[in-house]
């Protein structure tokens, strides 16, 4: 079980850089866990924190200004390994959305089976969001994952996204692929024997 | 019968079922393990109390962690050594067979799995790694998965996969000497982007595609995730199957004869058709080195960087914050900046080709003085294989040491960290900020390249 994601209003963190990759998102030195926890601590480890391990004042995650459950990334975020790591570092430091151009596949697959939303929005609204947070950081969006829906409040604009609905199910509902593959185990089976 | 691509006729032949309007049940034939991605999905699985489905369709090593120095000595640093000995104790306990430090198939996953001939065209194959890609040179499908999925797998050999769009890459005509596959990828990319590829699989194509070794096919479809693509493939032919011939897993007597009449039919149709298609001259392609922060930030050695002049708003910033990072400056010349590292290995570039291409570059010469280099064979077998053919006399008497088998440098999860600040012309993979170490900057390079960087202590053209 995941869970359920319906429906959030917040603030939200914005980090306007392209290419984002998932180095940056978590290093690899912070991949030795054998447990699924604690990796919100490491979320952007080497741009938020300085050398000697103090934050760093002009990292975004650093500056009180700042807040909220929405995290809006310049395009093409999330790229490089598959380390799912990085889908719990963001969902771990309290992130249920995140909002981009432009999504890498692995890491979009990765945030969807964690029950944190990737909603790709095209360049126009990004910049508006951007711009909209830097006026006021305060300002709220509403995501509506029923209606698929993300709404910039203080502009009143409104923008539709795709989500497969397959997917889209599963996060309203917080079931998780497992339950599904297992009701097909024999199914399963019977493919296999047919292929001997 | 409509004409279909190579990747449609394995992706259709692995669907279990079909939802509608959502992904595809698609069996995996083959499941390959290391101790950085499977833990968290070892224990869901035992919480949900299941037991692993298809443990013989499974193979673990441990290769992220692992030092590439004293290997017989337990591993000092303390969270290396857990997870290694977790996977040890889930492959134990669930009885999949797992070729650890001591073992004589050690090595890095994506190296081992083509070695052992476990890797064979026609497969779906997944791991919890993006590299993954690599064993689509066999013309398999192979990808990357997180450990949601590597869950899956467990329980139900299954996964769920939205098809991806096709690409296809034809590179057609002779390389020049002295250009590699590795120098390929660095093209195309450059040319393409790091995102060029998302949403796609690629198959690659054309004569330049069909001349190259098996060794050096791998070497691109593991660099085809650095385009953003899922993975890429080349159709299986007879270098393909001379390869895999007499290999420890791949089929014997009848089993082969009947593998290998099924695999001659995985090819594109003729008149399929490919959502994205690009063409690319053999002849274009020089020797190819990174400057910057993504492996899509490319140029010929000859070349210089841009000086990012049409770009705007924050894909400039972007531009200039990667400059920075490295230490760079728009419109500068590469060929003739000192480097202080040099890094042979990975899954990108770890393989006996590569280490002969090295040696036959440093042979006589000498290891510029100032430049540390870690030369990490891919596997105990390409070890092996480097001191049969007495590479390792060459290396050592031009100054270079052999280490051991794994990951290394390429993420730096081990002791290998490129220290801050410090260049390294490396033939890995990823060039992100921090990749090799924190600060460490990184310049991505065909095993040649990196040869004549560690020779002459700077970025250097190796057919001067």
């Amino acid at each position: 079980m995941i869970e359920k994601f319906i429906k959030i209003v917040s603030s939200a963190v914005p980090l306007p850089i392209e290419n984002v990759d998932t180095d940056q998102i978590i290093p690899a030195r912070f991949l030795k866990a054998v447990e699924r926890k604690g990796f919100g601590d490491n979320l952007f480890r080497d741009w938020r924190y300085r050398k000697d391990g103090t934050p760093n004042p002009d990292f975004v995650l650093n500056n009180p200004k700042y807040s909220g459950t929405i995290l809006v990334a310049g395009k093409n975020f999330g790229s490089g390994s598959s380390r799912e790591h990085a889908a719990w570092s963001v969902y771990d430091y309290g992130f249920r959305v995140v909002v981009s151009s432009f999504f890498a596949d692995i890491f979009k697959g990765n945030v969807l089976n964690n029950g944190l939303l990737p909603i790709q929005v095209t360049e126009e609204f990004l910049f508006e969001m951007f711009d909209t947070i830097e006026k006021d950081p305060t300002a709220a969006f509403e995501v509506d994952l029923e209606k698929q829906a993300i709404r910039n409040i203080n502009k009143s604009t409104e923008l539709q996204f795709d989500i497969n609905p397959y997917k889209k199910e599963c996060l309203l509902k917080g079931y998780d692929d497992i339950d599904y593959l297992l009701s097909l185990k024999n199914e399963i089976t019977a493919f296999e024997n047919s292929r001997v | 019968m409509e004409p279909t691509t190579l990747f449609d006729k394995i992706w259709d032949a692995h669907v279990v079922n079909k939802i509608e309007g959502g992904p595809s049940v698609l069996y995996i034939d083959r499941h390959f393990i290391h101790e950085v991605t499977s833990p968290v999905a070892f224990s869901g699985l035992e919480g949900r109390g299941l037991p692993l489905f298809r443990p013989q369709n499974t193979v673990a090593t441990p290769d992220h962690n692992v030092p590439t120095i004293e290997q017989h000595l337990p591993i000092r640093e303390e969270l290396s050594r857990k997870q290694v000995e977790t996977l040890t104790a889930n492959c134990e306990r669930h009885k999949i067979p797992m070729y650890g430090l001591s073992h004589k198939w050690h090595g890095i996953v994506h190296i081992i799995g083509p070695e052992l001939g476990i890797t064979q065209p026609g497969m779906t194959i997944v791991c919890g790694d993006s590299h993954t890609s690599t064993h689509g040179a066999f013309g398999a499908i192979a990808f990357g998965i997180g450990t949601s999925e590597v869950e899956m797998v467990f329980a139900s050999q299954c996964i769920l996969q939205p098809k991806p769009k096709k690409m296809r890459i034809n590179v057609e005509g002779k390389l020049a000497q002295n250009v590699t596959s590795k120098d390929i990828a660095l093209y195309v990319i450059s040319k393409i982007s790091t995102s060029g590829g998302t949403g796609h699989f690629v198959e690659f194509a054309g004569s330049a595609i069909r001349d190259l070794s098996m060794e050096a096919r791998m070497t691109l479809c593991n660099m085809s995730i650095e385009c953003g693509a899922r993975g890429g493939m080349i159709a299986p032919d007879e270098t393909t199957f001379a390869y895999l011939k007499g290999r420890e897993e791949a089929p014997k007597g009848a089993a082969w004869d009947k593998k290998l009449a099924e695999w001659k039919k995985l090819k594109t149709d003729d008149d399929a058709v490919f959502d994205t298609e690009y063409t690319f001259d053999a002849v274009d392609i020089t020797p190819m080195i990174t400057y910057g922060t993504n492996p899509g930030m490319g140029v010929g050695v000859e070349g210089s960087i841009p000086t990012g002049d049409e770009l705007a708003g924050s894909d400039k910033a972007t531009f200039l914050k990667s400059l920075e990072y490295m230490g760079f400056h728009p419109g500068e010349k590469l060929k003739g900046k000192k480097i202080d590292y040099v890094f042979i290995g990975s899954c990108t570039n770890g393989r006996i080709e590569d280490f002969r291409l090295f040696a036959d570059y440093i042979k006589g010469k000498k290891k510029a003085s100032w430049v540390t280099a870690w030369i990490v064979p891919g596997s105990k077998q390409v070890e092996q294989q480097i001191r049969e053919e007495g590479l390792v006399e060459i290396m050592e008497s031009a100054g270079f040491a052999l280490r051991q088998p794994g990951c290394s440098a390429c993420l730096a999860m081990n002791d290998d960290k490129i220290p801050e600040g410090k260049y390294a012309v490396s033939t890995s993979n990823r060039n992100f900020e921090g990749r090799q170490g924190p600060g460490a900057r990184t310049l991505l390079a065909s095993p040649l390249m990196a040869a004549a960087a560690a020779v002459n202590g700077v970025i250097s053209d190796p057919r001067d």
